[in-house]
């Protein structure tokens, strides 16, 4: 478990504070194997492609929260994506129960060569001075880049310098990309700015209400909660500040991906008291009925939520045995993040599926937590069997476009744009769903079900782009090991 | 003055991986910090190209090549590309992390050069420059260290024979559009055309014929400009610069009057291909006319623009002359450097000689909206921008038309506004967008 520090300006990447790997093949359970032994090793890649960035990741934790301005402390193309979340913003927030969308506020500090030889703090002070004048936002975030690290630049002396003379939150988050090659850690970055500056200690608990730490899915927990007699505190994406400083009166802490949540989980039952339900997310249905049962023993709701169970598995459990009955002998194969991705094995597993094998963006050994109830790969490796040719493998499109042109599933189920790309020019059909609730409880295998079927069904386009798609691989590649190039560069030299 | 720059438009140095994506089968290799990459294909979205977006190469630096350096890491990656990737040419640019920490980029590319291998390196640390000034620089380095290293012949002039440089691929969204239109209105005056990037390109090997143009064509107010002085110094060949995106009947007759001046062509061929093009193009104009000045239920008679300022002086032109709407205050927010600002600011006075067209150069957009909401003007008002101005054309009511990056409300494939094709292509869209609200 790792112990959180909410005076620290700064919290640790994963790598250093949870083990996370970034480079493995083998199988599921060999992988489980290595992380409960303590003898998860990385393996590096002499040949890499592009990855993500933890400032981003930052961003999409901070951006999202009504009346917050964000500042990206770096060039102007350190922030180029950010634009994206205003889209979310517009068009999730309806749906999320948003009257009105205002426009996010999101700047950068446009770091030019001067600065890097200067230094870019008092640029810095003088632009949160400005943000503030212009936005009258009531916290202000500023995330830092490669540039603004390396330099040296004080941001936490000039941002608490701010603090003091603007009168609200302004919040450094550190996160500069080259520091992990796990961009989760951007996560943990904009969750530790936000645990040690916004969240205050609890006034008054109150015991109905659960923080669920999410992305921009859809409010599928107002009902599943009402039943229940709780309800959700969404955190942090469309949260307005108060939503967040109350967290801390939450009777617990729910995941929808351990990885995007371990730190702020951990955060708030660390620092505020606030227990974390550390089983792992209710994908596929042993996990969904151990999750249920235990948020009704922490929250003193057992009974409701038998009879949730019940009705629920009415509900759905004759229609999962039609797709189930139609899903028979199709292959599938993964890529995604974790803990997400674990959850989509369960998932296409509970389903009928066999899955071939998954590339999976890192490991975290155990999440910050410490559960190892909370190991969603554990989990599905316990209740389905191993999973073959599981792979780490941080969003490497060459190893993918190798595997899967040979392997030729009969699904391509992805989490990450840019993913399915491969899946379409060989032809498989190829699914991304964005909603991270989609595929919960029992209602989600029939969602994830229908959608399956319905890609595998209508594949004319898959077939028709395979047939004309142009592959700037080389044909020596397709034919080597798919893991040729990982692992200190021994594989390479042979080939 | 802070600085600032709110609702970004543009992006960094290594934006012009972009480049580097629009020449046929070439690969971007970044040797630079594990986001880059993905902050430009967040930045342009659907813009993977041949090998750009998760296809790219990339050093991903990580804290070990930020203390010990990470050439070694870059030979490593360089030696994968040409296992893995099938290239014809392949671009290094190098990103803040290398360039702060100092390493030996162009040594590590010299060892390939020297086995022979079409390789490139340039500098595109994000803090040095944004990607209209770069794009020049990725142009000049393969010009540098590829063209004049694989040209067949680098003297020969060949009659007719010109480069053109225009839209920044990806950056403009439009390039694919305007290079194809650009082309065929060249050629329609007797010239053979380079036209470097894209799909209506030769790739690798109609670069390798630049030396034998005997001019270059540039059709912007300043970016690009770098490169044409460069090939003017280094193959002797003259320029000329026509300083906004040509749009329409007038402007686009204006420009290819320009260049068959500059390329003392026959006049005789190229008026009878202007007057084929401007008879089609106002043939429908005119059927449009009586829709301009009698549609009852209200069309747009202002404009206001938050683009580029190739754009802002293209579309004002156009709009006021050709379709009736007026441009009133104009946000240019391409970085434009100040020894620009008055030529630019002269232009677009010229578009009119009874009124005055306010112009403010920021790249601070989020400026540009404060202005813009605080300013009324009678009638019905019509927003140009980018996916950030979605929102503010709705809260003052206006006709709102995506033209520009970053665009989440637009699919841009290969539409283009240049020329008389785009100048119509240009009203179609404004207008579908205008009776788009009427139920």
């Amino acid at each position: 478990m790792s112990t959180v520090n909410l005076r620290a300006p700064e919290v640790q990447v994963r790598e250093i504070r949870l083990g996370s790997i970034t480079g493995f093949e083998g199988t599921a359970a060999g992988l489980v194997g290595c992380a409960r032994r303590g003898t998860l090793a990385d393996s590096s890649r002499s040949f890499s492609q592009c990855l993500g960035c933890s400032t981003s990741n930052a961003a999409c934790t901070l951006v999202l929260i009504q009346d917050a301005a964000v500042i990206s402390h770096g060039p102007v193309g350190c922030s180029a994506c950010f634009h994206g979340y205003e889209f979310v913003y517009r068009v999730n927030g309806v749906n999320r129960g948003l009257e009105k969308t205002t426009q996010r506020k999101i700047f950068s500090t446009n770091l030019e060569e001067k600065d890097m030889v200067y230094g870019g703090n008092q640029k810095l002070a003088e632009s949160i001075r400005e943000v503030y004048a212009r936005t009258k936002a009531r916290v202000i975030f500023v995330i830092t880049t490669c540039s603004s690290g390396i330099i040296g630049d004080d941001v936490e002396n000039v941002t608490n310098e701010a603090e003091e003379e603007l009168g609200i939150p302004v919040v450094a988050v550190f996160c500069e990309g080259f520091k992990s090659k796990i961009w989760t850690s951007g996560f943990d970055a904009g969750y530790h700015g936000i645990a040690r500056k916004l969240i205050k200690p609890p006034v008054k608990k109150q015991d109905d209400m659960v923080n669920v730490v999410n992305f921009w899915g859809a409010d599928i927990f107002k009902d599943l909660f009402g039943r229940l007699g709780l309800r959700p505190n969404y955190l942090t994406p469309f949260s307005t500040l108060e939503q967040i400083e109350h967290s801390s009166e939450a009777v617990a802490t729910i995941q929808i991906c351990a990885t995007l949540g371990s730190y702020l989980g951990a955060a708030l039952e660390q620092g505020y008291g606030v227990p974390e339900i550390k089983v792992s997310a209710p994908y596929g249905i042993p996990q969904t009925e151990r999750w249920f049962r235990e948020l009704g023993t922490m929250t003193g709701r057992e009974a409701e939520v038998e009879v949730l169970l019940k009705e629920e598995r009415e509900a759905w459990l004759p229609r999962i045995g039609e797709l189930r009955e139609k899903l028979k002998g199709k292959t599938a194969y993964v890529t995604a993040g974790a803990s997400h991705g674990h959850s989509l094995i369960a998932i296409l597993r509970e389903l009928g599926l066999e899955v071939r094998g998954a590339a999976i963006f890192h490991h975290d050994p155990l999440y910050d937590n410490g559960s190892v109830e909370a190991d969603a790969l554990s989990n599905t490796v316990r209740d389905y069997g191993d999973v073959p040719n599981y792979n780490v493998c941080n969003k490497q499109e060459y190893e993918l476009v190798n595997i899967l042109s040979k392997s030729k599933p009969d699904i391509l189920l992805a989490r990450h744009g840019g993913m399915t790309l491969w899946g379409g020019k060989l032809g498989i059909p190829s699914l991304l769903i964005g909603d991270e609730h989609f595929g919960m409880g029992y209602k989600g295998l029939v969602n994830y079900g229908e959608r399956i079927l319905d890609a595998i069904e209508n594949n004319e386009f898959v077939t028709n782009l395979a047939r004309h798609a142009i592959n700037p691989y080389t044909k020596w590649w397709l034919e080597q090991n798919p893991y040729t190039f990982l692992g200190d560069n021994t594989n390479v030299r042979n080939y | 003055m802070s600085g600032i720059i709110e609702q970004e438009r543009f992006t960094c140095a290594i934006g012009a991986m972009q480049t580097v994506v629009a020449i046929r089968k070439a690969v971007p290799i970044l040797h630079s910090g594990p986001g880059c990459g993905t902050m430009v294909s967040g930045f342009f979205e659907h813009s993977t190209g041949y090998a750009g977006g998760s296809t790219a190469p990339c050093t991903n630096a990580s804290e070990k090549e930020v203390v010990f350096g990470g050439e070694a890491k870059l030979k490593t990656v360089i030696e994968g590309t040409y296992k893995v990737i099938d290239s014809d040419l392949q671009v290094v640019l190098s990103g803040c992390t290398s360039e702060i920490v100092g390493d030996d980029i162009s040594q590590v590319v010299a060892e390939f050069q020297a086995e022979g291998k079409p390789i490139v390196h340039v500098e595109t640390a994000g803090f040095k420059s944004n990607n209209y000034v770069s794009h020049s620089n990725v142009v000049n380095a393969i010009v540098d260290q590829y063209v004049e290293v694989y040209a067949e012949d680098g003297t020969t002039k060949i009659d007719n024979l010109v480069n053109v440089f225009a839209s920044i691929p990806y950056q403009d969204q439009f390039w694919k559009g305007n290079l194809r239109e650009l082309k065929r209105i060249l050629e329609g005056i007797g010239l053979r055309v380079n036209i470097l990037f894209g799909p209506e390109s030769g790739g690798v090997a109609e670069w390798r014929t630049m030396p034998n143009a005997r001019f270059n064509i540039l059709v912007s107010p300043w970016f690009g400009l770098d490169i044409v002085r460069h090939l003017e110094g280094k193959y002797g060949q003259p320029f000329l610069q026509f300083p906004y995106i040509p749009i329409g009947g007038n402007e686009t007759s204006r420009f290819l009057r320009a260049v068959a001046a500059f390329a003392g062509l026959d006049p005789k061929p190229v008026e009878d291909f202007i007057g084929g093009e401007e008879a089609g193009f106002y043939e429908e104009i005119q059927s449009l006319a009586t829709f301009l000045l009698e549609f009852r239920y209200g069309l747009p008679n202002h404009l206001h623009m938050i683009l580029d300022s190739s754009y802002v002086l293209g579309i004002s032109k156009f709009l006021l002359n050709e379709v009736g709407i007026v441009p009133k205050e104009q946000f240019i927010v391409d970085g434009v450097p100040e020894a620009f600002q008055q030529a630019i600011r002269a232009e677009l006075a010229a578009s009119s000689a009874k009124r005055e067209i306010p112009v403010s150069f920021d790249p601070d957009a989020g400026k540009a909206q404060e202005a813009i909401r605080a300013i009324t003007h009678p009638g019905r008002g019509l927003l140009i921008g980018s996916g950030w101005d979605k929102q503010l054309a709705e809260e003052k009511g206006f006709d709102f038309l995506s033209a520009s990056n970053p665009s989440p409300y637009r699919l841009v494939l290969t539409t283009g506004y240049l020329g008389y094709q785009g100048g119509l292509r240009l009203i179609e869209d404004i207008y579908f967008r205008v009776l788009g609200t009427y139920s």
